[in-house]
């Protein structure tokens, strides 16, 4: 399942599909098991009445979690060493997601990625590096 | 964020994969967690985030009584948020997560009894065309497990907004 290092080359890219037209109940799910009821990802009302925003949106941590599911996916179980990101706009319901990994490159079994996620317009809502431990 | 004991359990870690779409098998089967890598279920990668379930003052859980919870109810807004850890949002320019980042000394179990302690980072102003001042804030948060063993650091940085981001 891990990553051979051998195998890997700069400029090296993985993609995968987050989620297709976010669900609302998938940002309640967030809210529930994270802890972060922030009306402003689940209570239409407020969101657009008080805090200013034209419907509730997701969680970054939201978007993170689901970057993170592309990454595991790609260096395998257990291998993250470090995974950051900004948070570069916001994630609405109805967003389509794709994430992408590239390599920058394999050092002392640790491959440096460049991780980017994007929604159905192109847009980059997340972006950030992460490391991982490879064979 | 001051977390005394957040007690990692299976059942939460298999919601929170479900929360973020990952449908993985190391995240909440057992026989076949056994025989991965790492050899027993464990955590996805920004799960030390709920910790906040584990926070007694976290501000942005609405209080047992909902006394004080600016979400809606009969109205659009309960009241103003509270002071606290979290730092949330509440009415027209709130507080945004703008950054985060995991170092991963080694991956969360469950079983693992977490500490979580967190201290101020940089703070600094910025200038948006979409959102007016933004005024950032950095925090570090060193989780333990019951051995005192380092486990994750995470680093949070939030974002207050002048105004609503604007969406155009």
């Amino acid at each position: 399942m891990a990553l051979n290092a051998s195998e890997l080359n700069a400029g090296d890219t993985y993609t995968e599909r987050l989620v297709e037209d976010l669900k609302r109940t998938q940002i309640v799910m967030y809210a529930g098991a994270s802890g972060d009821y922030n009306p402003v990802h689940t209570d239409e009302v407020f969101t657009t009445e008080v805090a200013g925003y034209p419907s509730v949106f997701a969680h970054g941590m939201l978007t993170m979690g689901l970057t993170g599911k592309m990454l595991t996916n790609y260096v395998g179980d257990g291998r993250l060493t470090e995974f950051g990101v900004r948070f570069t706009n916001q994630v609405f319901p109805g967003d389509t997601l794709d994430a992408t990994a590239t390599v920058v490159g394999v050092e002392d079994g640790i491959v440096e990625l460049n991780v980017a996620t994007v929604n159905q317009k192109g847009v980059q809502v997340a972006m950030g590096t992460a490391k991982a431990r490879v064979d | 964020m001051a977390v005394e004991k957040f007690k990692v359990e299976a059942s939460h870690i298999m919601m929170f994969a479900r929360a973020v779409g990952d449908a993985n098998r190391i995240y909440h089967d057992d026989d076949y967690a056994e025989g991965t890598e790492p050899g027993s279920i464990i955590a996805p990668p920004t799960f030390a985030q709920a910790s906040a379930q584990f926070d007694p003052d976290y501000s942005l859980r609405p209080p047992i009584d909902g006394e004080g919870w600016f979400g809606s109810g009969g109205k659009p807004t309960g009241a103003k948020p509270r002071e606290g850890s979290g730092g949330g949002g509440g009415g027209g320019g709130g507080g945004l997560h703008a950054e985060q980042r995991f170092v991963y000394h080694r991956h969360i179990r469950p079983g693992d009894v977490l500490t979580a302690t967190t201290k101020p980072g940089n703070t600094w102003e910025r200038e948006s065309r979409r959102a007016g001042k933004l005024t950032f804030s950095e925090s570090v948060t060193e989780y333990r497990d019951q051995n005192g063993e380092l486990v994750v650091t995470a680093t949070g940085v939030g974002v207050r907004t002048e105004r609503p981001v604007d969406q155009g």
